[in-house]
This record gives structure tokens, C-alpha cells and sequence, in this order.
């Protein structure tokens, strides 16, 4: 059951992962596309909690260093953080609501975006943040939130599926002991 | 049991491993300890053939779509080709003319070695970097056909980039136009040397960079061809960037800087010509 679940999430990633490099780059808005990985992270660090968007996050991030080049594990460490603050909003709010999740993807990504120029544009002297602040942070934030608008119900619906299967599961055991 | 013991780990404490799994990453790949290359070897080989195929099902859809473009629009094209095409026949023999002044130019300016001469490889764009920050992508060839690391990357009259990794049938392209490019050049005319460096702001308007232009006499003027430099390590001699488009003096007043639009349509990228010969290897030989 366990395991399901595991391979579920692993497929999505991977899904998400080829995706972003594929289909939303062709329908990139100003040469802009979603951060979907993002996306998947923050819905299931909401939906599941702390540990969930830990992993999660960690495994969308390392993908994500895999596919591009650069230092191994600095996005995985990004992705990691942006999914435990997801997690730590799982016991307050419903995940029905479609709204928390909206404004955790939108400061998910500002930080994903400050994190990414600060890293590897600062650090080699590109000092104009206002102009990358402008261009590419605040237009992926608005593409990435209405991709959220669109893709946060079906990953709720498929949370809630594997959610049932596992209580299905657990219950067949429990009543066979 | 175990299940229990699962409950007693505080996610802090996971989150802090974590953090520190990461950080250790880092510093081991930045130290060059850690073998990131076979890892990333690993992934892009199970995700290259998923990139293929959804770029294929793309090319598909696309071509359907065309198909459908209506018969009369065709008509109306296909008259206003043909009179491109007598413009252009009257055109190239007069082109054809100056073909053996070219040629003379050429061995003036040592640049009688043309594109034409290398061994080039064909290769399809099957996927983009995924984040919105760089400018890298890859293609569906790899080691199979001889693509090596460092090799250049070139498309119609221009270069492109060069690769960066490279794999059993996939490779990754670094285009000129990232942020972190930077390319040794040189002016066509006058053989002065300058470097070409992409700019996250200049994308938008389709140019690029050049820095440490020395031009003592100011003979560089707008629409001036830059070439890839003999003194460059990586990029062969003569491969055309783009034209100078604005150029200014630095305070210092010794070298220029300016902008340069390049040869290349990095918009609409989709087919490249990888160069099998490198750099290095034409040195030893």
C-alpha cells in the first residue's frame, strides 16, 4: 500500500519533470513556462505534511539538478525547504481549500526565484535585481499560480484515491487479524 | 514495530539531515569529489526517450495541423513564391559573379576553411532547460554519432553553442545566448579580438554581448561580422556569431564594448549541426 503510493508520486515527478522541458516550454508565454515541480511539491506537502513534502521536495529538486548542470543539490535543497513550509500548513488548513495552496505557490516561487538569483546570478555579478525581479520572477509566479489553479484539483483527486485505497488496505488487514 | 519507531523521527529532524545531505552534495560535486556526471548520465537516460517521444508526438501534431491549412492560402503562396523565385534566380547569378572575389577575400582574411569542411552531425532540439534562468538544451544525438564533449553546435549560417554532456544517444547544448556564456571572437575585418557574452537581459531583444573590444583606429563600424577567434580553445576558427549592432567606447578608452545580433534564431530553434572535430584534437594534429 505503502508502496503504491511511492510509485505513484515517483511517476508524477518524473511526469512533471519531462514535461516542464517539453510541452511547457512550447506553450511558454514570453519565454516564460510553469514551475511544475514546484507546483507538485507545495500540493503535496499541503496534502500529506512536513515529512511527505520533505521527501517529495527533495526528489522533484535532485531530478531537476539531474536534468540541468550546475551544483548537484542546490535545487533539492530548495525544493526541500519549499515543501517542509508546505507541510507545516497541512494541520491548519483543509485541503479542500483551493486558496492555501494558491498563495503557498506564489511564495513558493518568489523564494524559489530569489533563491536561484541569488545563487547563480549574483554570485557572478549580475546585480540588477529589479530587472530579473520583473522579467522573469514575478511573470513565472503568475503562470506557475494559474497552472496551480488548474492541476491542484487533479492531484487532489489523485491523493484522495490513493488515500482510499490505502484506508482499504488497512482496514481488509486489520479485520482478517 | 517498525511502524512506531517510523513515528518517533521528527520531521525536523529529517528536514536538518536532509539540509545537510544537500549542502555535502554541493561542496562534494563543487570539489569535483563527487562523479555527478555518470548520475546525470543515469537520469537523462530515462528521461531522453520520453522527451523523444513527446517532441515527436509535438512534430506530429504540428504537421497534421499544417495539413489542414486551407487550399486557397496555398494557392496564393505558391504565386507569390514564384515570383520570389525569378527575384531570386536574377539574383544569384548575379551573386555568382562575385563568388571568385569571395573566394579571394577569404584566403585574404585565412578563412578559406568553411563550415563545408568539417564533419557535421544533424541533430533534433527535443527538450529545453527546465527552469526559466538558463539557456541550455538537448538534443537527440549523442556519443553514438560521434558527438564528443566541447564540440560546436551550429545552425544554418551561425554558431549556436557547444555541448556541455554528452550521452549514449542525447547531448546537452549550452546556446551562446545564456547568461554564463562567454565566447573569445574576433571582428571580421580587422582581426581584433573581443569576447562574446550572453545576457540575460539582452535575450528579449535578441542580442548579445561583446566586451573587450580593442579597436584603436575605430574601424568598427555597425553591421560588422563577428567571428569565432583563432585564440578561442574550444570554438573553432571563423564560424560566424553576428553583426555588430551598436558599439560604444569603455572609459577607459582603450577597448569598446557594444551589442551583437546573432546569425541564429534562437526563438525557433529545432534543427542543429553539431561539428564532430574539435578544437583540441585539430591542435595536435
Amino acid at each position: 500500500m505503502r508502496i503504491q503510493r511511492k510509485v505513484v508520486t515517483l511517476l508524477l515527478i518524473l511526469i512533471c519533470a519531462i514535461l516542464q522541458g517539453t510541452l511547457f516550454k512550447a506553450l511558454s508565454i514570453g519565454s516564460i513556462s510553469p514551475n511544475l515541480l514546484l507546483i507538485l511539491t507545495i500540493s503535496f506537502g499541503f496534502m500529506r505534511g512536513k515529512k511527505n513534502g520533505i521527501w517529495i521536495g527533495f526528489c522533484c529538486g535532485l531530478l531537476k539538478d539531474l536534468l540541468s548542470d550546475g551544483l548537484l543539490g542546490f535545487y533539492a535543497l530548495v525544493y526541500l525547504c519549499i515543501g517542509y513550509a508546505a507541510g507545516c500548513c497541512c494541520k491548519l488548513f483543509y485541503d479542500e481549500e483551493l486558496r492555501v495552496p494558491i498563495i503557498l505557490t506564489a511564495a513558493g516561487d518568489l523564494v524559489y526565484g530569489g533563491l536561484v538569483y541569488g545563487m547563480q546570478y549574483l554570485m557572478r555579478g549580475r546585480v540588477q535585481f529589479y530587472y530579473y525581479f520583473g522579467r522573469i520572477i514575478i511573470p513565472e509566479m503568475i503562470y506557475t499560480v494559474l497552472m496551480t489553479v488548474l492541476l491542484y484539483r487533479l492531484l487532489f483527486n489523485i491523493n484522495k484515491r490513493l488515500t482510499e485505497l490505502e484506508m482499504k488496505e488497512r482496514d481488509s488487514i486489520w479485520l482478517r487479524k | 514495530m517498525k511502524k512506531k519507531h517510523d513515528w518517533n523521527i521528527k520531521s525536523k529532524h529529517i528536514l536538518v539531515v536532509m539540509i545537510l545531505v544537500c549542502i555535502s552534495l554541493m561542496l562534494l560535486t563543487f570539489a569535483g569529489k563527487f562523479p555527478a556526471a555518470p548520475v546525470r548520465k543515469a537520469a537523462s537516460y530515462a528521461v531522453v526517450p520520453f522527451q523523444n517521444g513527446i517532441n515527436k508526438v509535438g512534430t506530429a501534431l504540428s504537421d497534421m495541423t499544417s495539413g489542414f491549412r486551407n487550399k486557397k492560402k496555398l494557392v496564393e503562396e505558391n504565386k507569390k513564391l514564384q515570383s520570389k523565385v525569378d527575384e531570386l534566380t536574377a539574383e544569384n547569378s548575379r551573386l555568382t559573379q562575385s563568388i571568385s572575389e569571395l573566394d579571394r577575400l577569404k584566403k585574404l582574411y585565412d578563412l578559406d576553411k568553411e563550415y563545408s569542411e568539417y564533419d557535421k552531425v544533424g541533430a533534433e532540439v527535443i527538450s529545453k532547460n527546465s527552469g526559466n534562468w538558463f539557456s541550455t538544451f538537448t538534443i537527440n544525438k549523442g556519443s553514438d554519432d560521434g558527438i564528443q564533449k566541447d564540440c560546436n553546435v551550429i545552425a544554418g549560417s551561425g554558431l549556436v553553442g557547444i555541448v556541455t554532456e554528452v550521452g549514449k544517444n542525447w547531448a546537452t547544448v549550452r546556446s551562446i545566448i545564456d547568461d554564463t556564456s562567454n565566447v573569445g571572437a574576433m571582428t571580421m575585418t580587422t582581426s581584433d579580438t573581443c569576447i562574446v557574452s550572453g545576457d540575460m537581459r539582452l535575450i528579449d531583444e535578441g542580442k548579445l554581448q561583446f566586451i573587450h573590444l580593442k579597436d584603436q583606429d575605430d574601424k568598427i563600424q555597425e553591421g560588422e561580422k563577428i567571428v569565432t577567434s583563432a585564440v578561442s580553445d574550444k570554438f573553432l576558427k571563423g564560424i560566424l556569431i553576428g553583426y555588430v549592432s551598436e558599439i560604444e567606447e569603455d572609459p577607459n578608452n582603450l577597448t569598446k564594448t557594444g551589442t551583437l545580433t546573432p546569425a541564429v534564431d534562437f526563438e525557433h530553434l529545432q534543427e542543429v549541426l553539431v561539428i564532430k572535430e574539435l578544437k583540441q584534437q585539430k591542435g595536435d594534429s
